[in-house]
């Protein structure tokens, strides 16, 4: 295999997640994004769990990291819960 | 009042925790150390130097047995610009070199085998426990909360990470700023270990560490590269703040790094087997918060934001172990709770940590230059490009020349202030 460029998709794929399914760990309110004009979580979060559709943040802890760059940088409040997963849960690194 | 379960419950098995668990359980201490990941290093990530006179201290015999990845012979320092590098390659190779040294390594590998030295030591390891509370009594911190299950001791110390949200329920530091840490996003990427050795110029079981600048589009922060044991560590810490003014999704500029015909030369044939990122605390020793502990409670390593970053010299992992001594050193000494706090302070200044910290603490208005990251290694590039250039035909004056690339890229007020602000860090 040769060194390519990956998506952030294909980037999370190399990692191990066991998703706490219903249960996420950090919570945004849309209505709160909506009004913000900032919106640095498109730009900072590593893993992209924050996306742009239809003109709205969407978020996705799925493939969260656990990093904190949203928390520290949200600074509308819109993420207005945020703890790291239940244990058991989240990404597993091995070789980082 | 309740009796307690345990003397000292430790919250987080990274360096600062294990270092702290461990000495207090050699110590004699009935020890409780907590993991919230499956196995110790499970939610770590690192750019993966550790300067290795830390685990000397906690104890000679850990270096020895520690599963470190590469000894670093090399240091380099890369300034990227377009398809344009120009690296400073800094070796000593002598083999029998003594005196202070440092080792690659590998977060997952080396947690998990610290946590099972602490246990070897007769302290309780439970990992796979997220800690979800302090519990408080009269003013006073008398254990931890997990899920349903309350948890007692004399002293709780909270090697909890950068984010350390225990210290911030303590109420010791407020929720942590977005210009005081960097986002750090890495790629390991496997290649065998004669590769590495080629590439690097380095024997089995020696490696190279390098810093790059000029390869974050203008924002403050830079990549790392560490030679593991069949592995390169890969990664770009980042200004969060100016990534944001930026507006490019950092892990795109990270590929571009990734892809840079100077990088990828290195990992050509490799294969990209975890992505991973964290945030690292910055700002070093004016980013410690004021209030450290509380009654029945100490904050250690990267909670406490214990960090330093010259440009060249990044330490984390080291003063995290250092910390978590500290800590176990004051609590062994002090006979009452009431006196740990003060005691753990003394030694955090004997153990040479906070020392250490303030003969850096003006460095990190250096990453306040911004031409730093772009305009300087643009500079230099161009420069070299014209230095090394033969084409038969009759080349410019040289100093004319070099000052017409100096001019395109900075104004000689701008040097001027740069240098200034620069002399006035170091």
């Amino acid at each position: 295999m040769s060194i390519k460029r990956l998506s952030p998709e294909e980037l999370l794929a190399l990692d191990r997640f066991a998703v706490d399914e219903g249960n996420p760990h950090i919570v945004v309110d849309k209505e709160i994004c909506a009004r913000c004009s900032k919106r640095p979580c498109l730009v900072v979060c590593p893993a992209r769990c924050y996306q742009l559709k239809d003109g709205q943040v969407h978020f996705e802890y799925a493939g969260c990291l656990e990093c904190g760059t949203c928390r520290v940088m949200c600074t509308d409040l819109g993420v207005t819960h945020w703890n790291y997963p239940r244990a058991t849960f989240g990404v597993t690194y091995r070789c980082s | 009042m309740a009796e307690d379960d345990f003397d000292v419950i430790v919250v987080g098995a990274g360096p600062a925790g294990s270092a702290c668990a461990y000495t207090l359980a050699k110590g004699g201490k009935n020890v409780l150390l907590l993991e919230r990941g499956d196995s110790a290093g499970a939610k770590n990530v690192s750019g993966g130097r550790l300067y290795t006179y830390a685990l000397d201290l906690v104890d000679p015999e850990l270096a020895k047995r520690a599963p470190l990845q590469r000894r670093i012979v090399r240091e380099q320092i890369m300034l990227l610009s377009g398809t344009q590098a120009t690296t400073i390659d800094y070796a000593d190779l002598d083999k029998d070199a003594a005196g202070p040294q440092s080792y690659s390594v590998v977060r997952a590998v080396l947690d998990e085998w610290f946590a099972g030295e602490v246990e070897a030591q007769g302290a309780s390891v439970v990992p796979g426990m997220r800690v979800d509370s302090l519990l408080e009594e009269n003013g006073r911190i008398v254990g931890i909360r997990v899920g349903e299950d309350e948890m007692r001791a004399a002293m709780v110390v909270a090697a909890d990470g950068v984010n350390s949200l225990l210290g911030q329920q303590a109420g010791l530091f407020p929720e942590v700023q977005g210009h005081a840490v960097g986002v750090g996003v890495k790629e390991t990427i496997e290649l065998p270990d004669a590769v590495i050795n080629q590439r690097f110029g380095v024997k089995d079981g020696e490696g190279a560490a390098r810093v790059a600048i000029g390869c974050t589009e203008g924002i403050s922060g830079g990549g790392f590269l560490y030679t593991n044991q069949g592995s390169i560590s890969l990664g770009i810490v980042f200004n969060p703040e100016q990534a944001a003014q930026n507006g490019r999704q950092i892990q795109e500029i990270f590929q571009d790094f990734k892809l840079h015909p100077a990088i990828a030369a290195l990992i050509e044939g490799g294969t990209s087997i975890e992505y991973g990122a964290h945030l690292v605390p910055e700002r070093g020793y004016h980013g410690i918060p004021e209030r450290l502990y509380r009654e029945g409670l100490l904050v250690v390593g990267d909670a406490a934001q214990f960090g330093i970053n010259t440009g060249m010299i990044i330490r984390g992992m080291d003063l995290a172990m250092v910390s978590g001594l500290a800590a176990a050193r004051a609590i062994l000494q002090a006979g009452n709770a009431a006196g740990t706090g003060p005691a753990y302070r003394a030694q955090l200044e004997e153990l040479l940590l906070l020392p250490n910290m303030r003969a850096y603490a003006e460095f990190h208005g250096i990453f306040g230059i911004n031409r730093i990251f772009k305009a300087y290694p643009d500079l230099a590039n161009q420069a070299l490009q014209f230095l090394f250039t033969v084409d038969g035909k009759v080349p410019p004056p040289m100093i004319k020349k070099l000052k017409s690339i100096v001019k395109s890229k900075v104004s000689y007020g701008q040097l001027a202030a740069d240098a200034w602000k620069g002399f006035r860090s170091v």
